[in-house]
Protein backbone atom coordinates (compact mmCIF):
# COMPACT_ATOMS: atom_id res chain seq x y z
CA UNK A 1 0.00 0.00 0.00
CA UNK A 2 2.72 2.40 1.13
CA UNK A 3 4.70 1.40 -1.84
CA UNK A 4 1.73 2.17 -4.01
CA UNK A 5 1.32 5.78 -2.67
CA UNK A 6 5.01 6.61 -3.13
CA UNK A 7 4.73 5.29 -6.55
CA UNK A 8 1.72 7.42 -7.40
CA UNK A 9 3.34 10.47 -5.78
CA UNK A 10 6.43 10.09 -7.93
CA UNK A 11 4.10 9.55 -10.88
CA UNK A 12 2.40 12.81 -10.04
CA UNK A 13 5.63 14.79 -9.67
CA UNK A 14 7.07 13.41 -12.87
CA UNK A 15 3.78 14.22 -14.59
CA UNK A 16 4.04 17.75 -13.26
CA UNK A 17 7.62 17.99 -14.50
CA UNK A 18 6.64 16.77 -17.92
CA UNK A 19 3.69 19.17 -18.02
CA UNK A 20 5.90 22.12 -17.09
CA UNK A 21 8.42 21.06 -19.70
CA UNK A 22 5.74 20.73 -22.36
CA UNK A 23 4.27 24.11 -21.39
CA UNK A 24 7.72 25.70 -21.59
CA UNK A 25 8.44 24.20 -24.99
CA UNK A 26 5.00 25.26 -26.21
CA UNK A 27 5.55 28.86 -25.08
CA UNK A 28 8.94 28.94 -26.82
CA UNK A 29 7.47 27.41 -29.97
CA UNK A 30 4.56 29.84 -30.04
CA UNK A 31 7.00 32.70 -29.59
CA UNK A 32 9.28 31.38 -32.36
CA UNK A 33 6.29 31.07 -34.68
CA UNK A 34 5.20 34.60 -33.76
CA UNK A 35 8.69 35.97 -34.44
CA UNK A 36 8.86 34.16 -37.78
CA UNK A 37 5.38 35.50 -38.60
CA UNK A 38 6.47 39.04 -37.73
CA UNK A 39 9.78 38.67 -39.59
CA UNK A 40 9.57 40.35 -42.96
CA UNK A 41 6.68 42.58 -41.88
CA UNK A 42 7.68 46.26 -42.06
CA UNK A 43 8.02 48.15 -38.79
CA UNK A 44 5.01 50.38 -38.29
CA UNK A 45 4.70 51.54 -34.68
CA UNK A 46 7.89 53.54 -34.68
CA UNK A 47 8.73 57.20 -34.54
CA UNK A 48 10.28 57.77 -37.97
CA UNK A 49 12.82 60.30 -36.71
CA UNK A 50 14.45 57.97 -34.21
CA UNK A 51 17.86 56.62 -35.32
CA UNK A 52 18.54 52.91 -35.12
CA UNK A 53 21.66 51.25 -33.75
CA UNK A 54 23.11 49.25 -36.61
CA UNK A 55 25.36 46.25 -36.77
CA UNK A 56 27.30 45.92 -40.01
CA UNK A 57 28.89 42.54 -40.64
CA UNK A 58 31.93 42.77 -42.89
CA UNK A 59 33.45 40.01 -44.95
CA UNK A 60 36.74 40.00 -46.78
CA UNK A 61 37.65 41.75 -50.05
CA UNK A 62 34.67 41.74 -52.37
CA UNK A 63 32.09 41.47 -49.59
CA UNK A 64 33.38 44.64 -47.93
CA UNK A 65 33.46 46.55 -51.20
CA UNK A 66 29.77 45.69 -51.74
CA UNK A 67 28.87 46.68 -48.18
CA UNK A 68 30.69 50.01 -48.52
CA UNK A 69 28.69 50.73 -51.69
CA UNK A 70 25.52 50.18 -49.68
CA UNK A 71 26.73 52.27 -46.72
CA UNK A 72 27.52 55.14 -49.07
CA UNK A 73 23.85 55.51 -49.99
CA UNK A 74 22.32 54.89 -46.54
CA UNK A 75 21.53 57.97 -44.44
CA UNK A 76 24.16 58.18 -41.72
CA UNK A 77 21.85 59.98 -39.26
CA UNK A 78 19.25 57.21 -39.46
CA UNK A 79 21.59 54.31 -38.93
CA UNK A 80 23.53 55.36 -35.87
CA UNK A 81 25.48 54.35 -33.84
CA UNK A 82 27.16 51.88 -36.17
CA UNK A 83 28.99 48.77 -35.03
CA UNK A 84 31.30 47.05 -37.48
CA UNK A 85 32.28 43.43 -37.02
CA UNK A 86 34.86 41.68 -39.18
CA UNK A 87 36.74 38.40 -38.99
CA UNK A 88 39.84 38.44 -36.77
CA UNK A 89 41.91 37.30 -39.75
CA UNK A 90 40.75 40.23 -41.84
CA UNK A 91 42.31 43.58 -40.94
CA UNK A 92 41.70 45.18 -44.31
CA UNK A 93 37.92 45.40 -43.99
CA UNK A 94 37.91 47.23 -40.66
CA UNK A 95 40.65 49.50 -41.98
CA UNK A 96 38.60 50.38 -45.05
CA UNK A 97 35.46 51.15 -43.06
CA UNK A 98 37.49 53.18 -40.55
CA UNK A 99 38.71 55.34 -43.40
CA UNK A 100 35.09 55.69 -44.57
CA UNK A 101 33.83 56.64 -41.10
CA UNK A 102 36.66 59.16 -40.65
CA UNK A 103 35.82 60.80 -43.97
CA UNK A 104 32.18 61.14 -42.88
CA UNK A 105 33.24 62.60 -39.53
CA UNK A 106 35.48 65.10 -41.32
CA UNK A 107 32.82 66.17 -43.79
CA UNK A 108 30.10 66.55 -41.17
CA UNK A 109 32.45 68.42 -38.83
CA UNK A 110 31.26 66.46 -35.82
CA UNK A 111 34.00 65.41 -33.46
CA UNK A 112 34.04 61.79 -32.38
CA UNK A 113 32.62 59.11 -34.62
CA UNK A 114 29.46 57.20 -33.77
CA UNK A 115 31.09 53.98 -34.91
CA UNK A 116 32.78 51.07 -33.18
CA UNK A 117 34.93 48.36 -34.70
CA UNK A 118 35.09 44.79 -33.42
CA UNK A 119 36.51 41.45 -34.44
CA UNK A 120 35.06 37.97 -34.45
CA UNK A 121 36.31 34.49 -35.35
CA UNK A 122 35.32 33.08 -38.67
CA UNK A 123 32.89 30.18 -38.72
CA UNK A 124 34.56 28.85 -41.84
CA UNK A 125 37.73 29.87 -43.64
CA UNK A 126 37.72 29.74 -47.44
CA UNK A 127 38.56 26.17 -48.37
CA UNK A 128 37.87 24.67 -44.92
CA UNK A 129 35.81 21.47 -44.90
CA UNK A 130 32.21 21.55 -43.74
CA UNK A 131 32.90 18.91 -41.06
CA UNK A 132 35.53 20.90 -39.13
CA UNK A 133 33.52 24.06 -39.65
CA UNK A 134 30.94 22.68 -37.15
CA UNK A 135 33.44 23.16 -34.30
CA UNK A 136 34.78 26.50 -35.50
CA UNK A 137 31.22 27.75 -35.89
CA UNK A 138 30.60 26.90 -32.21
CA UNK A 139 33.65 28.86 -31.04
CA UNK A 140 32.64 31.78 -33.24
CA UNK A 141 29.14 31.67 -31.75
CA UNK A 142 30.35 32.11 -28.14
CA UNK A 143 32.41 35.15 -29.08
CA UNK A 144 29.55 36.46 -31.21
CA UNK A 145 27.12 36.08 -28.27
CA UNK A 146 29.35 38.19 -26.05
CA UNK A 147 29.61 40.98 -28.63
CA UNK A 148 25.89 40.87 -29.42
CA UNK A 149 24.96 41.20 -25.75
CA UNK A 150 27.07 44.35 -25.67
CA UNK A 151 25.68 45.79 -28.93
CA UNK A 152 22.03 44.65 -29.00
CA UNK A 153 21.51 46.17 -32.49
CA UNK A 154 18.15 47.26 -33.88
CA UNK A 155 19.31 46.76 -37.44
CA UNK A 156 21.62 44.05 -38.77
CA UNK A 157 23.17 44.51 -42.21
CA UNK A 158 25.11 41.65 -43.74
CA UNK A 159 26.10 40.45 -47.15
CA UNK A 160 27.32 36.95 -47.10
CA UNK A 161 30.49 36.22 -45.15
CA UNK A 162 30.38 33.08 -42.97
CA UNK A 163 30.68 35.29 -39.88
CA UNK A 164 27.21 36.67 -40.37
CA UNK A 165 25.22 33.51 -39.67
CA UNK A 166 26.00 33.20 -35.93
CA UNK A 167 25.34 36.92 -35.49
CA UNK A 168 21.99 36.75 -37.25
CA UNK A 169 21.02 33.65 -35.28
CA UNK A 170 21.77 35.49 -32.03
CA UNK A 171 19.78 38.50 -33.21
CA UNK A 172 16.90 36.11 -33.91
CA UNK A 173 17.21 34.56 -30.42
CA UNK A 174 17.15 38.08 -28.96
CA UNK A 175 13.87 38.60 -30.81
CA UNK A 176 12.41 35.35 -29.48
CA UNK A 177 13.47 36.04 -25.90
CA UNK A 178 12.43 39.68 -26.03
CA UNK A 179 15.94 41.01 -25.34
CA UNK A 180 15.89 43.15 -28.46
CA UNK A 181 13.72 43.38 -31.57
CA UNK A 182 15.86 43.85 -34.65
CA UNK A 183 15.43 43.96 -38.40
CA UNK A 184 17.83 41.74 -40.27
CA UNK A 185 18.79 42.61 -43.85
CA UNK A 186 20.79 40.19 -45.91
CA UNK A 187 22.25 41.04 -49.31
CA UNK A 188 23.57 37.96 -51.07
CA UNK A 189 27.00 38.60 -52.51
CA UNK A 190 27.30 39.57 -56.16
CA UNK A 191 29.53 36.51 -56.55
CA UNK A 192 26.45 34.30 -56.12
CA UNK A 193 24.73 34.02 -59.45
CA UNK A 194 23.03 30.63 -59.48
CA UNK A 195 23.27 29.30 -55.92
CA UNK A 196 22.98 30.96 -52.52
CA UNK A 197 25.93 30.86 -50.14
CA UNK A 198 25.63 28.59 -47.11
CA UNK A 199 24.92 31.59 -44.84
CA UNK A 200 22.38 32.92 -47.31
CA UNK A 201 20.64 29.57 -47.71
CA UNK A 202 20.35 29.11 -43.93
CA UNK A 203 19.01 32.63 -43.37
CA UNK A 204 16.55 32.20 -46.22
CA UNK A 205 15.29 28.74 -45.29
CA UNK A 206 15.08 29.47 -41.56
CA UNK A 207 13.34 32.77 -42.35
CA UNK A 208 15.72 34.67 -40.09
CA UNK A 209 16.30 37.57 -42.48
CA UNK A 210 13.55 40.18 -42.58
CA UNK A 211 14.52 41.16 -46.09
CA UNK A 212 16.63 39.05 -48.36
CA UNK A 213 18.21 40.71 -51.39
CA UNK A 214 19.84 39.06 -54.40
CA UNK A 215 21.82 40.73 -57.17
CA UNK A 216 21.02 38.40 -60.07
CA UNK A 217 17.61 37.65 -61.56
CA UNK A 218 18.38 33.91 -61.80
CA UNK A 219 18.59 33.70 -58.01
CA UNK A 220 15.33 35.54 -57.50
CA UNK A 221 13.55 33.06 -59.78
CA UNK A 222 14.93 30.23 -57.67
CA UNK A 223 14.21 31.91 -54.33
CA UNK A 224 10.95 33.81 -54.87
CA UNK A 225 10.86 35.42 -51.40
CA UNK A 226 14.07 37.29 -52.22
CA UNK A 227 14.07 40.82 -53.61
CA UNK A 228 16.03 41.33 -56.82
CA UNK A 229 17.90 44.62 -56.55
CA UNK A 230 20.44 44.56 -59.38
CA UNK A 231 24.18 44.76 -58.96
CA UNK A 232 25.69 46.71 -56.07
CA UNK A 233 29.10 46.87 -57.70
CA UNK B 1 46.54 43.22 -82.97
CA UNK B 2 44.07 46.04 -82.96
CA UNK B 3 43.99 46.42 -79.17
CA UNK B 4 44.57 49.73 -77.44
CA UNK B 5 48.19 50.76 -77.34
CA UNK B 6 48.20 52.56 -74.02
CA UNK B 7 51.30 52.43 -71.83
CA UNK B 8 54.51 54.34 -72.12
CA UNK B 9 56.98 53.94 -74.99
CA UNK B 10 55.14 51.04 -76.52
CA UNK B 11 55.30 49.23 -73.20
CA UNK B 12 52.28 46.97 -72.95
CA UNK B 13 51.96 45.43 -69.53
CA UNK B 14 50.03 42.32 -68.65
CA UNK B 15 49.20 42.46 -64.94
CA UNK B 16 48.40 39.16 -63.23
CA UNK B 17 46.74 39.27 -59.81
CA UNK B 18 45.71 36.52 -57.40
CA UNK B 19 44.56 38.92 -54.64
CA UNK B 20 45.09 37.60 -51.13
CA UNK B 21 44.70 34.00 -52.24
CA UNK B 22 47.17 31.25 -52.99
CA UNK B 23 46.79 30.35 -56.64
CA UNK B 24 50.04 28.74 -57.79
CA UNK B 25 48.30 27.09 -60.73
CA UNK B 26 47.71 30.54 -62.25
CA UNK B 27 51.21 31.86 -61.50
CA UNK B 28 52.69 28.68 -62.97
CA UNK B 29 50.63 28.85 -66.13
CA UNK B 30 51.36 32.52 -66.87
CA UNK B 31 55.03 31.68 -66.36
CA UNK B 32 54.79 28.85 -68.89
CA UNK B 33 56.45 29.27 -72.28
CA UNK B 34 53.15 28.57 -74.01
CA UNK B 35 51.40 31.55 -72.41
CA UNK B 36 54.41 33.87 -72.58
CA UNK B 37 54.82 33.14 -76.30
CA UNK B 38 51.16 33.85 -76.91
CA UNK B 39 51.33 37.16 -74.99
CA UNK B 40 54.39 38.20 -76.98
CA UNK B 41 52.61 37.31 -80.20
CA UNK B 42 49.67 39.51 -79.17
CA UNK B 43 52.05 42.45 -78.73
CA UNK B 44 52.51 42.56 -74.99
CA UNK B 45 55.96 43.44 -73.71
CA UNK B 46 55.84 43.07 -69.93
CA UNK B 47 54.41 40.52 -67.53
CA UNK B 48 53.95 41.64 -63.93
CA UNK B 49 52.69 39.04 -61.47
CA UNK B 50 51.17 39.69 -58.06
CA UNK B 51 51.56 36.18 -56.64
CA UNK B 52 49.94 36.51 -53.20
CA UNK B 53 50.43 33.67 -50.77
CA UNK B 54 51.62 31.21 -53.39
CA UNK B 55 55.01 29.49 -53.17
CA UNK B 56 55.81 29.09 -56.86
CA UNK B 57 58.32 31.74 -57.95
CA UNK B 58 58.23 32.73 -61.61
CA UNK B 59 61.48 33.24 -63.52
CA UNK B 60 62.35 36.93 -63.69
CA UNK B 61 63.47 38.29 -67.01
CA UNK B 62 64.51 41.74 -68.22
CA UNK B 63 63.23 41.00 -71.70
CA UNK B 64 66.37 42.42 -73.33
CA UNK B 65 66.56 39.53 -75.78
CA UNK B 66 63.20 40.39 -77.27
CA UNK B 67 61.33 38.05 -74.98
CA UNK B 68 58.62 39.05 -72.50
CA UNK B 69 59.94 40.99 -69.47
CA UNK B 70 58.78 39.19 -66.34
CA UNK B 71 58.64 40.55 -62.80
CA UNK B 72 56.68 39.60 -59.69
CA UNK B 73 55.82 40.65 -56.12
CA UNK B 74 53.73 39.13 -53.34
CA UNK B 75 51.43 41.88 -52.09
CA UNK B 76 50.79 45.58 -52.47
CA UNK B 77 48.52 47.72 -50.31
CA UNK B 78 46.83 49.01 -53.43
CA UNK B 79 46.90 47.26 -56.77
CA UNK B 80 45.02 50.15 -58.38
CA UNK B 81 48.21 51.70 -59.83
CA UNK B 82 49.23 48.40 -61.40
CA UNK B 83 45.75 47.93 -62.85
CA UNK B 84 45.79 51.45 -64.30
CA UNK B 85 49.11 50.94 -66.06
CA UNK B 86 48.13 47.55 -67.47
CA UNK B 87 46.99 46.87 -71.04
CA UNK B 88 45.58 43.49 -70.07
CA UNK B 89 44.66 42.08 -66.67
CA UNK B 90 44.64 38.39 -65.86
CA UNK B 91 42.95 37.88 -62.51
CA UNK B 92 41.73 35.25 -60.09
CA UNK B 93 37.95 35.07 -59.82
CA UNK B 94 37.54 37.19 -56.65
CA UNK B 95 34.76 39.72 -57.09
CA UNK B 96 36.90 42.55 -55.67
CA UNK B 97 39.57 42.22 -58.36
CA UNK B 98 37.01 41.64 -61.10
CA UNK B 99 34.97 44.76 -60.41
CA UNK B 100 37.99 46.97 -59.72
CA UNK B 101 39.44 46.00 -63.11
CA UNK B 102 36.16 46.42 -64.98
CA UNK B 103 35.57 49.81 -63.37
CA UNK B 104 38.92 50.94 -64.81
CA UNK B 105 37.78 49.70 -68.20
CA UNK B 106 40.71 47.32 -68.57
CA UNK B 107 40.44 44.17 -70.69
CA UNK B 108 40.22 41.24 -68.32
CA UNK B 109 40.70 37.49 -68.40
CA UNK B 110 39.46 35.79 -65.25
CA UNK B 111 41.07 32.46 -64.47
CA UNK B 112 38.98 30.20 -62.24
CA UNK B 113 40.79 28.29 -59.50
CA UNK B 114 39.76 24.69 -60.07
CA UNK B 115 41.25 23.55 -56.74
CA UNK B 116 38.82 25.40 -54.46
CA UNK B 117 36.44 23.15 -52.52
CA UNK B 118 33.30 25.22 -52.92
CA UNK B 119 33.85 26.63 -56.34
CA UNK B 120 31.09 29.17 -56.59
CA UNK B 121 33.56 31.73 -57.94
CA UNK B 122 33.23 30.48 -61.49
CA UNK B 123 29.54 31.52 -61.40
CA UNK B 124 30.32 35.22 -61.42
CA UNK B 125 33.10 34.99 -64.00
CA UNK B 126 30.97 32.85 -66.31
CA UNK B 127 27.96 35.15 -65.98
CA UNK B 128 30.07 38.23 -66.76
CA UNK B 129 31.75 36.37 -69.64
CA UNK B 130 28.33 35.52 -71.04
CA UNK B 131 27.50 39.22 -70.92
CA UNK B 132 30.79 39.86 -72.76
CA UNK B 133 32.33 42.01 -70.01
CA UNK B 134 35.38 39.77 -69.71
CA UNK B 135 36.91 36.46 -70.78
CA UNK B 136 36.78 33.45 -68.52
CA UNK B 137 39.42 30.71 -68.60
CA UNK B 138 40.86 27.82 -66.59
CA UNK B 139 44.63 27.44 -66.14
CA UNK B 140 44.99 24.78 -68.88
CA UNK B 141 43.03 26.83 -71.43
CA UNK B 142 44.50 30.27 -70.72
CA UNK B 143 46.83 30.26 -73.74
CA UNK B 144 43.89 29.43 -76.02
CA UNK B 145 41.88 32.33 -74.61
CA UNK B 146 44.80 34.72 -75.14
CA UNK B 147 45.23 33.49 -78.71
CA UNK B 148 41.56 33.81 -79.65
CA UNK B 149 40.40 36.86 -77.66
CA UNK B 150 39.05 39.90 -79.45
CA UNK B 151 39.28 42.76 -76.96
CA UNK B 152 37.25 45.09 -79.15
CA UNK B 153 34.22 42.85 -78.75
CA UNK B 154 34.19 43.31 -74.96
CA UNK B 155 31.26 45.33 -73.63
CA UNK B 156 32.14 48.03 -71.04
CA UNK B 157 30.61 47.33 -67.64
CA UNK B 158 28.39 50.05 -66.24
CA UNK B 159 28.77 50.15 -62.44
CA UNK B 160 25.87 49.01 -60.29
CA UNK B 161 23.82 51.00 -57.86
CA UNK B 162 22.96 50.35 -54.21
CA UNK B 163 20.06 52.80 -53.98
CA UNK B 164 17.33 50.17 -54.66
CA UNK B 165 18.50 48.22 -51.59
CA UNK B 166 18.73 51.37 -49.49
CA UNK B 167 15.21 52.36 -50.53
CA UNK B 168 13.74 48.99 -49.54
CA UNK B 169 15.58 49.03 -46.20
CA UNK B 170 14.37 52.56 -45.42
CA UNK B 171 10.80 51.71 -46.36
CA UNK B 172 10.87 48.56 -44.23
CA UNK B 173 12.09 50.50 -41.21
CA UNK B 174 9.44 53.17 -41.63
CA UNK B 175 11.78 56.00 -42.59
CA UNK B 176 10.21 58.59 -44.87
CA UNK B 177 11.10 58.41 -48.55
CA UNK B 178 13.21 61.23 -49.86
Amino acid sequence: MEKHTTCSFSDLSSNLGISCFIAFITIILVRVIYVIYRTGKPLSKRSPQQPLSTLIVLGSGGHTAEMINLLLVLQKDRFTPRFYIAAATDNMSLQKTRVLENSWADSSGIKGISAEFMQIYRSREVGQSYVTSVWTTLVATVRALWLMIKIRPQVVLCNGPGTCFPLCLIAFIFKVTGIRWSSIFYVESIARVKKLSLSGLLLYKLQIADQFFVQWPQLQRKYPQAHYVGCLM
Amino acid sequence: MGESLDGVKGKRVVFVTVGTTCFDALVKVVDSQEVKDELLRRGYTNLLIQMGRGSYLPTKSTGDDGSLAVDYFTFSSSIAEYLKSASLVISHAGSGSIFETMRLGKPLIVVVNEDLMDNHQSELAEELAERKHLYCARPPTLHLTIASMDLKSLVPYSPGDATPVAKLINRFLGFPED
